[in-house]
């Protein structure tokens, strides 16, 4: 147990190293922004891993829960007047009353329902930021004011990277916590066999419950956030494409492994940008990491790299 | 108001049909092998995208189909063979984003080969509309009508009658048996594959010709014959077809009566209603897992 918690508190601070020495590499504000995006993607990823890695589910519309935090923000602030955090807060209960009231019924059946059931979600909230354009500016996406609070303007990249920062490290944190916790342990037999774990009395529809609410809260308070920082959201940050490309950063990096997901949202961001130099590649080379990780290492990139480590047990 | 419910209900069942195929393709290869694959819209659009560019060519439209159809199914049996089979015990989950990447995978060789322009296909039989009590029709519906109908007929008759097709249902009702009697099990995996494909890609073909043929074009069409299949039960053969024309009628009066932006979110809505009011679809049996 000691040791388990010495595994996880080192991750925890060779991430937070990381994210404190990051900036003095980063030679622009144009790599700075690079980071934050993978930030926030790393924090949706984070929460998309605990579903996927821990409850044995798929949501094919994660970039959906992302894209109700990011118009609540800009809605509720932009047209109604809302303090940001406000809108931030009223986002995420928002999401998480939804995640609940279609997860308790779904998540009672096993494998691909909560899929298709989140693949719809998430098509129908695309299909509405595109069509009710009166607020939210329809395909071509609205304007989102800064965040403020109490009196303080975030602005700026500099700003927005310790902001994202102390984010991630936080999720970061509570995931580690959540997976050590008995209701981690539950989670994991649940992932292992429903069933059996059923049968020595795990609750295990309520554990996926509350692990898809989180999951889905995460994803619109990054949503909030990203339309603060970005200042212009547009309904494809919350359509199919984008929910493929989360769970493609969580299954490279690692399923299982919170800091792969982190390295997954890293590593996946970074790509886009280096393959813009041959764009027309660009599928070939999304649905070839997707199915050239799944097929020759399916636990992912950062657990299949420890494994290599011999005499080093993956944290 | 009549002609117009008519208009609607004709319209919706064209493009029903086309959902009931690509959902009929999901339940072949969930049966067969338990994977839901995502890239059932693709075998529709290279279907769709070859006979377009082939007749373009001068190539004549039996032979640029059946073309298409072949090219279809060889890709069908490379995804089962080379993505699939090698991930055999995995998770659902794992499964689902194997089948994912291949569909975004083969969109981009697609878009490499065909560029991203609509691709034209002309009406197999003209375009005079036909009238009928007030409501008119395309000549290309009936074509779609007419060949999705042929080819459930057919499927039905070979799940009936043939070996193959019996062996087929006795691996999805229980693999390990199946196998034990002599059924090669990775064969009947292969075939479900390109058998789904064939059906994609002729339900591409017939209607291109309505929709115009795009690289994208399987996304949305695939997405829908999924949700046909959930809707009719998972690996029911009839209920997906059922649930391809409810969606498909659903969608068009939808579209006629309500709103037609929210078009695309009718087949959604229902499937999130049968989720949580009638989880195992209209026709599924309640399934029970083995520990």
């Amino acid at each position: 147990m000691n040791a388990l918690l010495h595994g996880r508190l080192t991750g925890l601070l060779a991430l937070a190293a990381v994210i404190a020495v990051l900036p003095a590499f980063l030679p622009n504000n144009f790599y700075l922004d690079i980071a934050i995006l993978a930030g926030f993607n790393a924090v949706v990823c984070v929460g998309l891993n605990l579903l996927i890695g821990y409850a044995g589910q798929i949501s094919l519309g994660h970039a959906g829960f992302f894209g109700i935090g990011a118009y609540a923000s800009g809605v509720l602030v932009g047209v109604y007047g809302w303090p940001p955090a406000l809108a931030l807060l009223a986002g995420a209960v928002f999401v998480g009353l939804l995640a609940f009231l279609v997860a308790k019924p779904i998540l009672r059946l096993k494998g691909h329902y909560l899929a298709m059931a989140t693949l719809g979600i998430g098509i129908i909230v695309s299909i509405v930021l595109r069509t009710e354009s009166g607020l939210t500016g329809g395909p071509d996406g609205m304007m989102v004011e800064p965040f403020k609070i109490f009196g303080v303007e975030l602005y700026g990249e500099k700003v927005w990277y310790w902001v994202v920062g102390v984010l991630l490290v936080g999720v970061v944190w509570l995931s580690l916590n959540l997976i050590d916790s008995p209701m981690g342990r539950a989670l994991r037999a649940v992932h292992g066999s429903e069933v059996a774990s059923e049968v020595v009395g795990v609750d295990t529809a309520r554990f996926k419950v509350l692990v898809f609410v989180l999951s889905a809260v995460f994803a619109s308070v990054a949503g909030s956030l990203f339309a603060h920082y970005a200042g212009l959201i547009t309904p494809a940050k919350a359509d199919f494409f984008k929910s493929i490309e989360l769970v493609t950063m969580v299954v490279f990096g690692g399923m299982a492994s919170t800091f792969g997901a982190v390295v997954g949202a890293v590593v996946l961001t970074l790509l886009p940008q280096a393959l813009t130099v041959f764009q027309d590649y660009q599928q070939i080379v999304l649905g070839g990491i997707l199915m050239a990780t799944m097929v020759f290492m399916p636990k992912g990139l950062l657990p299949t790299l420890a494994a290599l480590l011999p005499a080093r047990r993956r944290a | 108001m009549f002609a117009e419910l008519l208009q609607y209900l004709l319209s919706g069942l064209t493009i029903g049909a086309i959902y009931a195929l690509a959902g009929l393709g999901f339940s072949i290869i969930y049966n067969a092998s338990h994977v839901i694959n995502f890239a059932q819209g693709e075998f529709i659009m290279i279907g769709g995208m070859a006979s377009a560019t082939l007749t373009a060519s001068g190539v004549p439209l039996p032979l640029a189909i059946m073309i298409g159809c072949g090219g279809a199914m060889l890709v069908g049996v490379l995804v089962a063979k080379f993505a699939v089979e090698r991930a055999r015990n995995a998770s659902t989950v794992t499964l689902i984003i194997i089948t994912i990447g291949a569909s975004i995978f083969l969109r981009g060789i697609a878009e490499l080969v065909w560029g991203k322009d609509f691709k034209r296909l002309d009406a197999f039989s003209g375009e005079t509309p036909i009238q009928i009590l007030g409501a008119s029709m395309q000549p290309q519906s009936l074509w779609v009508v007419g060949t999705a109908g042929v080819l459930i007929v057919a499927i039905g008759l070979f799940f009936a009658r043939t070996l193959t097709g019996k062996a087929i249902l006795a691996t999805s009702h229980n693999r390990l048996a199946a196998q034990l009697v002599g059924i090669d099990v990775k064969r009947v995996v292969l075939a479900s594959f390109a058998l789904s494909a064939a059906l994609g890609a002729i339900g591409g073909a017939v209607v291109a010709p309505i929709t115009f043929s795009y690289t994208e074009m399987g996304i949305m069409l695939g997405l829908k014959g999924f949700t046909a299949a959930v809707l009719g039960g998972l690996g029911h053969g009839p209920g997906a077809v059922a649930g391809g024309l409810i969606v498909g009628i659903a969608e068009a009066l939808g579209a006629g009566y309500i709103s037609s932006a929210y078009k695309d979110a009718v087949a959604f809505v229902i499937i999130l209603a049968v989720l949580l009011f009638m989880p195992n679809g209209l026709f599924g049996k309640r399934g029970t897992e083995r520990v």
